[in-house]
């Protein structure tokens, strides 16, 4: 369908330097993480990775994603239901709402919590009166990567499910289906790949995500550092083969969402918004 | 597939027949879902958002002021939104080289090359901030080369640049290749026939029609460099008065539990990201509204 | 066809009945006190022009829109407190709104399957009735496609299967040829109105196409601006359309004014007894293009001036005026009186003229 334009000599040139862009710019820092990774061969990568901190941030890691991705599913669900499916006022204003936390700072969106639940923030004094922890503790990481990861969910959903219209929701109605069952049957089915789509791209930034869970979390090797944070833990302390081991991880999984992405991409093109068809 | 459209169900009926505040609509469950939403945007969004918006006026007015126009503080939102700003304006002939690029030929390799685009958007920024740091410290390979000729590039303003540059380019190229896509081609080519030099087309014809995606992206690459953080914090250096940028400033703030100035700083940039997206919006609904005409 | 009227005496004969139903949109009345009723097993067009009403008033029947007052029965029940989805009406959507994601099959068999535990046929019936309705409709190699690996006739022909998978008791189709090219859509029409026939199915259907309307359907309802005009079976509002925008509406039409006077109806030097209870005083003259009479010049009817003739088989388009109004005619050659040629004058008569209150 494409057809390559007449411009005799210009088209390698350009092409030669948009390979050029992308290679410096951005293959280039993916290939440093490795190739330091394993600059000093196979078992000082391994080893840094065996550390009990750097497992327990891989495990503070997946907790928090595995909390904060369900709950900004459920929540991209309900909110692309309400916005695509009925007309009321002030849905605009929503939507903008909706996509705030993506022109926030991660630090702000951090920083929220602080001033709700720091030791001086509006709740402070109560929680420390009654012995419960948000900021320096997990609860605060979830809180921190919920806000980060609010929109991804729903900005998937919403455009594809105004795309698809409320017909054959109202045609399950007619057919004599229930509420829960028009949702399950015919619903769901629809914005499976869209959905799954947006969970991965939620997951990843959960999973990836620095700035605010860096506010939040004080730090606390072993307790509160994420293994975002476990990597700006040895870089400080001068450990940059144990940092791009614990980056090596991360890139990884940002390379696998890549992947899986381009494959949903190609494949279920139809069933994701319009904006993501290539 | 495409042949097989589906028309939302109140097409043909009037819209903005609201009566109340909701139409009518035999779906269920809009209590539900709408309840469920607000309750969420306004735990998550609008309580700590309130907290950010009320804060730093515990220092009154004048408090507030005294600590935006503290000399760090100023230079670091300086260089938040400078760098920022130059690096979107950078990404504008980079973003639509790719996007070109990847619309107009065809090559092999082209999907896994368009697929890499999103990298930046992948890449955690932590691993980003100090994979661009290795690259760009004197010692890397190309902070050395650039050292050569007198540019420091890590832990100065310029690293600042390169890592809002990584960070910006797909904003750029995702909103400028879709409309280069569906781009009427005969268009062109009516430009081709009038005698129109590639230039020519390009200029008048191309140009104009990607104008409002292209600014978009700008202003999308912009308003994230704005508030980035993983990925420049290595790279900057982080010396105050000069490479120190705004969101570390809050997070230095916090530790010295100055909770209202790290709101007001948190509060201003903001309020300025935010009078800039409504500047462009404006902006574009013109260059929209001219390319129609 | 069947073109019997309503006998109104007998109320058990009555399947639908709507009255008074209104339903007002913010800017303007999207129905206004609509009152019509349908015979058990009728089949009955809503005609009208887009923004008319008609589909509005289909969406009510199905549940879809709720009325702001008004009532609506079927079978001497509420139809308005019952649910949508306890109506058992078979809707055919515009779009025909396919489950896009099932087979034709699953597409067929949905309003079975969703039945509660104690109502739902068992596995093999349910299979049994699929088999069964994709027989009716003619696609029975088809029920394993999906519906985008369909043309638009075959979907909606699965769409109708669809409906009937439930046994309605009332069939209801938004504009169900819509979509669809012309050639396809007569054949679909002649096989709708045989399978209604068939299924014996209160059916009620909304179209702007006035040769569809008149063509299929026992009574044709014609709204205009949200209230109902006329209804009637094809014959009576064909022949007596009780407004301009109806004779207008259901086919080609030339109009001229004219005066009645004392029963006399006056348009410009010809003069005939007008019909009884025409209106009196300055009035339109309506007619259609080819129910028209000739006349040399010196005979009865309007005097024309010819401008032109396009002759296609045995029919003839005739480019005229009568006096400052440009009119194009039609009528077969052998109706043509000798002597008329471009730039003679001649007469025309209409046959059935309707005449209204300018």
């Amino acid at each position: 369908m494409m057809r390559a334009i007449r411009l005799p000599g210009a088209a390698p040139l350009m092409l030669a330097l948009t390979l050029a862009v992308l290679g410096v710019l951005i293959v280039l820092p993916l290939g440093v993480v490795f190739q330091q990774a394993l600059s000093k061969g196979l078992d000082a990568y391994l080893d840094p990775l065996k550390q009990p901190d750097a497992l327990a941030a891989i495990r503070l890691t997946l907790t928090v994603a595995a909390i904060s991705v369900p709950l900004n599913a459920v929540f991209g669900v309900m909110a692309a239901w309400a916005i695509s499916k009925f007309e009321f006022k002030g849905k605009s204003l929503l939507i903008t709402l909706i996509d705030l936390p993506f022109s926030m700072s991660p630090v702000v969106s951090g920083l929220v919590w602080v001033l709700l639940f720091g030791a001086q923030g509006w709740f402070g004094e109560w929680l420390i009166a009654h012995d419960v922890r948000i900021i320096f503790a997990t609860t605060g990481l979830v809180l921190a990567t919920v806000l980060v990861t609010l929109p991804f969910v729903a900005r998937e959903l919403i455009p594809l499910m105004q795309d698809q219209g409320a017909d054959e929701e109202a045609a399950a109605l007619t057919l004599g289906a229930g509420g829960f069952t028009t949702f399950w049957r015919i619903t769901l089915p629809n914005i499976r790949w869209a959905l799954l789509y947006g969970v991965l791209l939620c997951n990843a930034r959960a999973m990836g995500e620095f700035g605010a869970v860096s506010v939040v979390s004080g730090s606390i090797r072993g307790l509160t550092t994420t293994l975002p944070l476990h990597i700006e833990v040895l870089y400080n302390d001068y450990d940059f083969v144990g940092a791009f081991a614990a980056a090596s991880v991360l890139a990884s999984l940002g390379l696998v969402t890549l992947v899986l992405k381009t494959l949903l991409e190609w494949r279920h093109a139809g069933e994701l918004s319009a904006h993501r068809r290539n | 597939m495409a042949e097989y459209a589906i028309k939302p169900p109140t097409a043909d009926l009037p819209t903005g027949l609201i009566r109340g505040w909701k139409r009518y609509s035999i779906l269920p469950g809009f209590p539900l879902a709408m309840g469920w939403t607000l309750s969420w945007l306004g735990l998550i969004v609008l309580l700590p958002l309130s907290a950010l918006i009320i804060r730093p006026w515990e220092l009154g007015v004048g408090g507030v002021w005294a600590t935006l126009v503290d000399p760090r503080v100023a230079a670091a939102l300086r260089l938040s939104f400078g760098a920022a700003a130059l690096a979107a304006l950078v990404n504008a002939p980079l973003g639509l080289l790719v996007a070109w690029t990847l619309t107009r030929y065809e090559f092999p390799g082209r999907r896994t090359v368009d697929a890499l685009v999103d990298l930046p958007f992948a890449l955690p920024t932590a691993v980003a901030g100090i994979a661009l740091t290795a690259i760009y410290s004197p010692n890397g390979p190309l902070g050395a080369m650039f050292a050569k000729i007198g540019i420091k590039t890590a832990y100065s303003p310029v690293g600042v640049f390169i890592a809002l540059l990584f960070i910006g380019l797909p904003f750029v190229v995702r909103t400028v290749q879709p409309v280069l896509q569906d781009l009427d081609r005969e268009v062109e080519e009516a430009a081709h026939t009038l005698g129109a030099t590639d230039f020519q087309r390009f200029r008048y014809v191309v140009l104009p029609a990607v104008a409002p995606a292209l600014l978009s992206g700008v202003s999308l690459a912009f308003a994230r460099g704005v508030g980035e953080y993983g990925s420049v914090i290595f790279i900057a250096g982080n010396m105050p008065l000069k490479s120190e940028i705004a969101p570390l400033l809050i997070v230095i703030k916090l530790e010295q539990y100055d909770y209202a100035g790290a709101a007001a700083v948190g509060l201003a940039m903001l309020v300025i990201s935010f009078g800039t997206l409504l500047a462009v919006n404006a902006a574009q609904v013109f260059l929209a509204r001219r390319g129609r005409a | 066809m069947n073109f019997q009227p309503i006998d109104e005496t007998s109320p058990d004969q009555l399947a639908l009945e709507i009255k008074g139903v209104s339903k007002a949109y913010s800017r303007f009345p999207a129905l206004n006190n609509v009152s019509l009723q349908a015979r058990d097993k009728e089949f009955l067009a809503l005609l009208g022009p887009s923004g008319s009403g008609k589909t509005t008033l289909l969406r009510v029947l199905a549940g879809l829109e709720k009325p702001d007052a008004g009532e609506v029965r079927f079978g001497g029940e509420d139809f308005l407190a019952l649910p949508v989805r306890r109506r058992r009406v078979g809707m055919v959507f515009q779009h025909y709104a396919l489950f896009r994601h099932m087979t034709v099959a699953q597409n067929i068999a949905f309003g079975l399957t969703v039945r509660p535990a104690s109502e739902r046929p068992a596995k093999s019936e349910i299979d049994d009735r699929v088999a069964k309705l994709l027989a009716l409709v003619q696609l029975d190699a088809l029920g394993g496609r999906f519906p985008s690996q369909l043309s638009g006739g075959q979907r909606q022909r699965v769409a109708l299967a669809r409906a009937l998978a439930i046994e309605p008791r009332m069939l209801l189709l938004d504009e169900p040829f819509g979509a669809l090219d012309a050639q396809v859509r007569r054949e679909l029409r002649r096989w709708l109105r045989e399978l209604h026939d068939q299924a014996g199915v209160t059916t009620v259907f909304v179209t702007h196409d006035q040769e569809e309307a008149l063509d299929l359907a026992d009574r044709v309802a014609i709204l205009k601006d949200g209230e109902l005009v006329q209804i009637g079976t094809p014959n009576e509002v064909y022949d007596n359309p009780a407004t301009p925008f109806v004779f207008d509406f259901l086919g080609p039409s030339c109009r001229i004014p004219g005066v009645v006077d004392s029963g006399q109806l006056r348009v410009a030097d010809w003069e005939s007894a007008a019909a009884p209870g025409a209106p009196t005083g300055a009035v339109e003259l309506f007619f259609r293009p080819d129910e028209v009479a000739f006349a040399p010049a010196d005979g009865l009817g309007l005097p024309m001036h010819v401008q032109g003739f396009a002759q296609r088989g045995p029919d003839v388009r005739i480019d005229c005026r009568i006096g400052d109004q440009a009119f194009e005619l039609q009528c077969r050659g052998d109706d043509l009186p000798p002597g008329v040629s471009v730039g003679s004058e001649a007469r025309v008569r209409p046959m059935r003229p309707q005449v209204y209150a300018a």
